[in-house]
This record gives C-alpha cells, structure tokens and sequence, in this order.
C-alpha cells in the first residue's frame, strides 16, 4: 500500500484527475512558501510537490531556475525544507518533495528519508535519481515507508518504463515533453502516447507534467492521466499574489474536473 | 609510431582500470542523470563500443590525428627550465602543437566522427576557456556538422578571441548568464539543450567526466597522448620517468597521459588542481584536495560544496580549470592511492608560465602552467636525478589579456 494511494483512490471515485501542484520551498521566503502552498491546498491542490531549491537545477527553465537562485539567496537551508512540508501536512494537504539528488546526498540518504516521514512528507521526486543509482533511497524509503517517484520520458524504452515502473510507489512522474519546466502553449501530443506504453507495464497512477499552466490544458491531460501535475504556472503565480494563486489553483482544479479528450 | 592503428591493442583496448558496465570506478561515476537522456547515453555506449574494435573507425580516427591534428606530438626536453625544478631533468609533451593548440582535438575529432556514425547532424558543447569549443567548432566544420557551444558569460569576457574563432568557424556561441556564469553553469545549459533536442543532437563533452560512457570514451580519445609519450620518453632517455605531472579542471589531459604509466607502478602520477588564492581561501577550485563526495551533471565523484549540497563556485585564474567538480575516474586513483593531487596557487601558475616562457620560447597555457609548476616543487624535492613528465596540454596565446594584466606588460608597464 502506497502513501499516496488515497489521493489518487479518492480522486479516481470522483472520476477526475488529481490536481498536483509545485512550488519551491523558501520561495520567496520560508514563511512566504507556507503561506503560497497553503493557498494551493486551500483551494483545490490534491496533492503539492515542495520543490528544494538547488544550485544547479538542470531539469528546470528559467522560471523555477530564478525561484531556486531567490530562495538560496534569501538565505534558505535544507533544514528549512521539512518546517515547509509540516506546515502543509498541518492545513491539511498531502506533501511530496521534489529535489535533485546531491542535497539528499549531503544530508545523508536515511537521514533525510527520518526527518521528512517525520514532518509528514509522504514520498520524493527524484529528477536526476534514475533506479539503477537508487540503491540506498529504496532501502531508506523503504525502511520509512515513504513512496518513490521515479521519472518516465518519451525517450524511456520498454526495459527502462518496466525497470522504473516495478522500482517507483505511490505514482510515476511521466515528462510530456523532451525539455525542461517551464508553461507552454500546447499541451504535447507525446503525453498520451507515453502514458499508453507505461499502462502496458503497471496500474500505478500516472502523472503528467513538464507545461501545463492553464484549466484547459490540465482537462487535455485529465482525459488519459492519472495526476496533472503543475510547477513553473505556480511560481509565477505566487510572484504575482495570493489571489493569483487562488485564481490558477481553481482554474486547474476545475480543469481536472473536465476531462476532454487531446485536441 | 603508430599507437592508435590496431585493433585489440593500442589506445582502444580494454584496460585492467575500465569502469564495470554501467560506469563505475569504485563507488565513483555512474549515471546521476534525468531519465530523459539515458536513452541517449545508452545509444553513445553502443556507438562507441562498436567503434572501438572497428577497424574502419580506428584507421579513420588514426588518419585524422596524424593529417589533420598534427601527431604524434612532440617530447621536447626543457634544460633551461630544469634550473628551476631543483636541476631535475624535465619533458614536456607538446600538446600545444596540436591543431587548435591543445589536447582538447584529440577527444573531438573522435566524438564528431561517432556523431556521424550515430546519424546525428548538430552538435552542442560547453566551454570554459574555449579551446574545447574552439576544438569543437573546428571538428564540426570539417565534418559538416551545426555547431552550438555554450560559454559562461564571464568566460565569453576573459576569452573574447576564443569566441570569435569559434564564430569565425562556423559556431554559435551562446554566452551563458545564469548561476556563476562560468563552465558549471555552461554544462547546466548544454544539458538543458541536449533534453531539448536529443534526437537530432550529440552532446560532445569536454572532459572525462560526466554520466558513463563520457569518462571512459574521453579518456579513451586522449590515451594517445600517453601511448606517445612513453614510446618517446623512452627513446629518448631509455628509461621511465619518475613523476608525470598534468593539470587536473575536469582532468582529460591528465587521465589521458596518465594511462601510459598507469600500470608502472614506480611511476608517481601526479595532477595538479587549481588553487586559486589559497586552498584556505574559499577562492580556488581544488576538488579533489578539498571537495566532498557527490553528484554534478551525471557523475559521482568528489565536488565542491557546501554542507547542504549546493554546488559552490570555483574560482582559478585560469578558466579552463574553474569548474567545481572532476572526472570520477580521478576520483578513484585518488581513493586508491595511485595518483596524488596538490593544488597550485594562481601566483605558482603564473610564475611558471613566465619562467617556460624566458628559458624555453614557449608560452604555455595558464592550464598547463599549473603543471609546470607542480614540476617546480616536485623537481626541488626529488633533486637532480628526477625525471619529470609535464603534459603541456595547450599553448598561451589565449592567455595574453590574463598575462598582459598580472604582469603589467602594456605599454606604461614596459619597463624590461
């Protein structure tokens, strides 16, 4: 049984797609992101990805690239991440964290898989963690039973959509475009094609991200996958203000809500 | 001399020191990387694995280095230099001669022609000083290929004149503004590229560092340079140096020379790191003496960070070694006691750039100048007998806006 089983059981009882939104933590500021992704949860995130703020952000465009560097300037420390995922387990919401592998790796694996269970986190994304190299993140996940969310791309072959899938909990995180984050205009037409070939290989829920920044959007991606999953819209969003949050948070919950199928 | 012809043998062959099939030297290297490119680091394994027993392949690659790049190199002894590394007799292997004035030729001409075979028509690389994009470039003109190289933007300012040969060759050089705006954050952006654009694009990495198969392929390209050196060295003198000496940035030069002594084990192998102002100063780039284990684009291998894991910015007087992290396989001869590292302030570079320059005629590259300068301290220790190997893996000319302002050379300073 998965952390994240319920969110998506519910969600699938209701016949729509969960609506998973991103945000870094410390964003603009520790507190800030508190209080962004509590708007998010409010008002209509099933589930939230807090992001941690890395140097080196290879998988991310500009938009959450400039989050990441103002969160790290502003003087944010690992540490700060689990205070972040407690605030959004007490308003109620469901935390992952999102994050590339070498801040996990100074931590230490286990350490860092203790003290997020600890504050409530339910699982991990792990962009630039592939199974192969997950040796110690499965034993430690394991151990706190916390889901793994491993990465499917357009590029995955059978044998690496197999591995991943029999290797990931809770969901599997499929990019819907060969890119970065970052919003686009047009949802790609690779997504329903990839989310068929990782169906062929487990029931795990599917999520779909990688472009996603509008309520019609999100109801394209809603008619085949599982999770809709959101980031860089986010961060814009909460640049802009709460009401903007507010705003996006609904307009996406709604599209979930509205499947239609893939112009 | 032919070291690179065989098949079964030369620079190709399978050594005893090879990574384990998915990359790993020891516990270092691997495949730290998003799953969107592992489909592409799979089909360059595959590519290369056949390439590398392929007689085809290795003549063409032979032909290329020998009429178009200029090998094998030279050895050239530096007598008056020797006075200077406590009488030790020292050996220079010239890869400044080389076409495009350094090492960096050797690993391109490879990657470009396993490019063709891949079916692939446009090419990105990153640069720190430029001579590796300048090498790409070159290679991408002469085999017809589109050409992006990545450059920080305070590189693109301390190399200007490696920026417009590059354009002048055809490139597109995208000066980098993000993060430190220096080599790190040029691999962030070419790797953003390559997600982008792998179906159509090869990522030609410039250093032996990277998700397998870049450290083993890299090293492979460049073992020529230690193949020649041996064969020549002992022709010359008759006898194994004691020490080989090469700068360590990502480390590519130095793990190419290195591999021709690899398996003498009474030959110290020794890769200076740049020091920047003091490895007790946080400005210096010395992975290897202060970095900490950890993963930067794809690889495990020791990196500089801070105790959260952010990556910290290296700062080196010479921008082809001011990156943060170092090719695993440097990792693991560290970790198993077969190389040793020291780092070489940008003052210990710079003054022995200056003395090969006076006693010998020949300007280095501030790079390999950190090598000369490791030949210095170890020559002074060992005494007269020594014999010491430097990998000069570039030529200066480059430099020249660096050396015009350490050493005050314009106009009003011209007082020699």
């Amino acid at each position: 049984m998965s952390r994240l089983d319920p969110v998506f059981d519910r969600c699938r009882a209701e016949g729509r797609a969960a609506l998973i939104g991103y945000l870094p933590a410390g964003y603009p500021t520790v507190e800030g992101s508190k209080d962004t992704l509590r708007t998010m949860v409010d008002s209509g995130c099933d589930l939230v990805e807090v992001g941690l703020p890395f140097s080196d952000p290879v998988m991310d465009g500009p938009t959450i690239q400039v989050a990441a560097e103002q969160a790290l300037r502003a003087g944010f420390r690992v540490r700060d991440l689990f205070g972040v995922v407690e605030s959004v387990a007490a308003a109620g919401g469901k935390a992952v964290v999102m994050t590339y592998w070498n801040p996990v790796l100074r931590y230490g694996v286990e350490r860092f898989a203790r003290d997020l269970a600890a504050a409530g986190g339910l699982g991990l994304i792990t962009p630039d963690l592939v199974p192969d190299e997950a040796a110690d993140w499965i034993a430690a996940s394991d151990e706190h039973d916390l889901d793994r969310i491993f990465l499917v791309a357009p590029s995955s072959t059978e044998e690496r959509i197999d591995l991943t899938s029999k290797s990931s909990r809770g969901f599997l995180y499929a990019t819907s475009v060969m890119g970065v984050t970052g919003a686009r205009d047009v949802v790609s037409n690779l997504a329903p094609e990839l989310v068929k070939r990782v169906r062929e290989h487990t029931d795990m829920p599917v999520g779909v991200g990688l472009g996603v920044r509008s309520g019609a959007q999100a109801a394209e991606l809603a008619a085949f996958a599982d999770g809709v999953i959101v980031g860089s819209a986010f961060v814009t969003a909460a640049a802009d203000s709460p009401a903007a949050v507010r705003a996006l948070t609904e307009d996406l919950a709604t599209g979930v809500r509205s499947a239609v199928a893939p112009a | 001399m032919s070291p690179t012809g065989t098949v079964g043998s030369g620079q190709f062959a399978p050594t005893p020191h090879d990574p384990d099939e998915r990359g790993h030297f020891g516990p270092w290297g691997g495949r730290y990387m998003p799953e969107a490119l592992i489909a592409a680091v799979d089909e360059l394994s595959v590519f290369y694995e056949k390439a590398r027993v392929d007689p085809e392949f290795l003549a063409e690659f032979a032909r290329l280095l020998k009429d178009y790049a200029n090998r094998p190199s030279l050895l050239t002894e530096a007598k008056k230099f020797s006075r200077h590394a406590g009488g030790a007799r020292v050996f220079l292997k010239r890869e400044d001669l080389n076409h495009t004035g350094s090492h960096k030729i050797n690993n391109v001409l490879g990657q470009a022609l396993l490019t063709k075979r891949m079916g692939k028509k446009r090419v990105i690389a990153e640069t720190g000083a430029g001579q590796h994009g300048v090498a790409t470039a070159t290679a991408c003109a002469l085999m017809d290929l589109d050409c992006v190289v990545y450059m920080g933007e305070v590189d693109t300012e301390r190399q200007a004149l490696n920026v417009a040969r590059m354009r002048l060759l055809g490139a597109e050089v995208i000066p980098v503004k993000t993060g430190s705006r220096t080599l790190k954050d040029a691999i962030n952006e070419a790797l953003r590229d390559w997600v982008a654009n792998v179906d159509d694009t090869h990522y030609l990495l410039g250093t032996a560092a990277g998700p397998h198969p870049f450290p083993l392929l890299v090293r492979d390209f460049h073992r020529v340079i230690g193949i020649e050196a041996r064969i020549q060295i002992l022709e010359q003198i008759g006898r194994l140096p004691d020490v080989v000496a090469a700068c360590v940035g990502g480390g590519s030069n130095a793990i190419g020379i290195f591999h021709g002594f690899i398996d003498d084990p009474a030959v110290r192998l020794v890769g200076l790191e740049p020091g920047g102002d003091g490895i007790d100063t946080d400005r210096h780039g010395a992975t290897l003496t202060k970095g900490l284990p950890g993963s930067l684009h794809g690889a495990m291998s020791y990196v500089m960070q801070d105790e959260d894991g952010q990556i910290t910015e290296a700062h080196s007087i010479s921008a082809g070694l001011d990156y943060p992290g170092v090719g695993p396989e440097h990792s693991h001869l560290k970790d198993i006691g077969r190389a040793e590292y020291r780092p070489v302030t940008d003052a210990e570079a710079m003054e022995a750039f200056a003395l090969l320059s006076r006693t010998e005629g020949i300007i280095p590259a501030i790079e390999s100048s950190h090598a000369l300068a490791g030949a210095m301290q170890i020559g002074r220790e060992l005494g007269e007998d020594a014999v010491i190997l430097v990998n000069l893996s570039g030529r200066g000319d480059k430099d020249m806006d660096t050396a015009v302002k350490w050493f005050g050379l314009g106009v009003e300073g011209e007082t020699r």
